[in-house]
This record gives C-alpha cells, structure tokens and sequence, in this order.
C-alpha cells in the first residue's frame, strides 16, 4: 500500500501527469485544475487505482484519495464571483506534490 | 447505469398547440431504438448462456423502482429533526444512510451541509456520478456537458438559472465527485416550519436540493 503523504491543511500542488508521462486516456483529474495549488480537506480512504483498473489492471497499488480544496479566483482567472468561493475535487495521491512555499 | 430516454415534448415539431403531453407516445417510440433492441438481443443472449436469469433481471428492476430522491429526503428530514442524527450523517453517510434502512452497498458518501456562511453544489465532471441509492436516477441535465462544464467555472450564473441566487456574503462551493465519493446536500432547514413532521418536512426537499442547485 502507498503510503498516505498529506495530513489535513497541507498545501499541493496538482500534477499534470499527461505533461509528465505522456499517458492519456483514462486520467482521473481533472485537466481544469492541472498545475493549480489547494489545500487538503480530508483524506477519503484509499483506493484502487482507477487509471489502471479502467485498463483491465488490479488497481495496485492502491492510492490514497483527498479531497482538495482550491480557491476559484486561482483555478480560473477570469472568475467573476467573490473571491472566497471555492471548488473541492477529489484527487489521488500520485496526482499531487507538496506545493513550493 | 446510465439511461437515456428523450425528454417528454423535446423532439416534438407540431405547430399546433394541445395541453396533453405525448410522453406515452414518445416512451413507446423509443423502444425501437437500435439501442434498445441492441440491450434486448443483449440480455436474451446473456439469458441463454447462463450468466443471468431472467429473474436476476427482474430483481434489478424491481431494485431500481425503490431508488428515489424520497429516500434523501427522508435523511434530510430527519437530520433536521435529530440532532444526533444529524452529526452522525455529516460524520459518515453511508454509515448513517444503512442505519436508517438505505444501503449504500460500500460506497461511500459525503455529506454536506448548507449553512449561512457556505451554500455546496455538487457536479462530476468526469463522467456523472451520482447517489442513485439515494437519490435515484440522475436527471438529463446533470449529465449534459453544459451543466458539467459551466457548474464548475461560474456556478453562480448556472444556480441563478435554477433560480437559485445566493448571496455575496455566502460562500458558494462547487463539489467535483470526480472519483470514489458520492455526494448528498444537507439544504438549511426554511424558516417557520418548526411544526412541521418529519414526513412533511420530507416532502419540501426536492432532489435539486439535495444536488444544490436549489435551496432546498
């Protein structure tokens, strides 16, 4: 099993494995929030990988899976409404790094 | 499962104007779909070679009857009455959901709960998933890309269109069920119904509410 790598409040920073590894299909973050910094809500549990199990494979190893929570105004630029709404996704751990300060 | 069928009255071209609705019509219309004669020719074959009954088949309909959004109004409605319940739900959904005669069957669920502060409204971007235990069959428009695609980048103008305006002051929170959670909204209890059954305050949840795309 992966081991769980952010505690609740931890600030990171998704990933844009496509970029990373050249891999399409059936990618399970959201491209809109690729690159873009938010801070942890909650683990969820963890998780066969569902990248993997599309494909036939057994999921392993299994990823832990947070619900991170990202500030709109930095998601989408343009965005229009106040600035503390906020959009949570849930993303698996081997999508996500620590953020840099 | 995903269904599709055709919205009553959407694909109808008469210019003539008439107050009843042709959705019998339309329903029985559907049935010659390629695909619905492809999942027919599908399940007889299935049939025959054992991998199901026609029982089993049957079984599942029947299962699928028994999921309505009723089934989130009634959590609702008791959360708003039980206080223990209430944090029990927001602490573990499905847990709380199995308690109360609703089974999840392992998926977890995500409770959360509208306040004064925070207004949530949930999407899956990905795809279109759903508490169908709960909640039942998902509506068109939540699996269309409009809904999907806007929802996440302006939702206030989206809710607006629900009829659902939310305040400057209110944090609105947008929910991507994007991988192994579902999600249900816990609407603010309206003011003067204080007298209210449970029942009764069961039957003014709709399911846009519990989706968060209106108030309650």
């Amino acid at each position: 099993m992966t081991a769980v790598q952010f505690g609740v409040g931890d600030r990171v920073t998704v990933r844009d494995l496509t970029a990373e590894t050249g891999l399409s299909g059936h990618m399970r973050a959201p491209v809109y929030c690729r690159g873009h910094s938010g801070e942890v809500e909650r683990l969820c549990g963890v998780f066969g990988n569902p990248e993997t199990l599309a494909y036939g494979g057994d999921g392993s190893p299994p990823q832990p899976l947070y619900r991170v929570r990202f500030r709109q105004a930095e998601v989408w630029p343009d965005y229009v409404g106040p600035a503390a709404d906020t959009i949570e996704i849930e993303i698996y751990q081997h999508w996500l790094k620590a953020a840099t300060p | 499962m995903t269904m599709t069928m055709t919205p009553a009255g959407q694909d109808h071209s008469h210019d003539h104007d008439h107050d009843h609705d042709h959705s019998a019509i339309e329903a029985e219309d559907t049935s010659n779909s390629d695909t619905a004669l492809l999942a027919d020719a599908l399940r007889l074959v299935l049939i025959e070679k054992g991998i199901f009954t026609a029982a089993d088949v049957q079984a599942q309909l029947d299962l699928m009857e028994t999921r309505s959004d009723r089934n989130g109004a009634r959590l609702v409605a008791r959360a708003w009455q039980d206080p223990a319940f209430k944090a029990a739900l927001l602490e573990d959904g499905a847990k709380a959901a199995l308690d109360a005669g609703f089974d999840m069957k392992g998926t977890p669920l995500v409770v959360l709960e509208n306040t004064d502060a925070v207004h949530n409204v949930v999407v899956c971007t990905l795809c279109s998933c759903y508490p169908v235990t709960l909640l039942g069959p998902s509506p068109e428009w939540y699996k269309s890309k409009a809904y999907r695609g806007r929802v996440v980048r302006d939702p206030r103008s989206v809710l607006d269109e629900f009829g659902t305006s939310i305040g400057a002051d209110r944090e609105v929170r947008v929910h991507d069920s994007t991988a192994d959670m579902r999600y249900m909204i816990l609407p603010k209890r309206p003011a003067g119904t204080d007298d209210l059954s449970e029942a009764a305050l069961a039957d003014i949840v709709t399911r846009n509410g519990l989706i968060g795309v209106a108030e309650v």
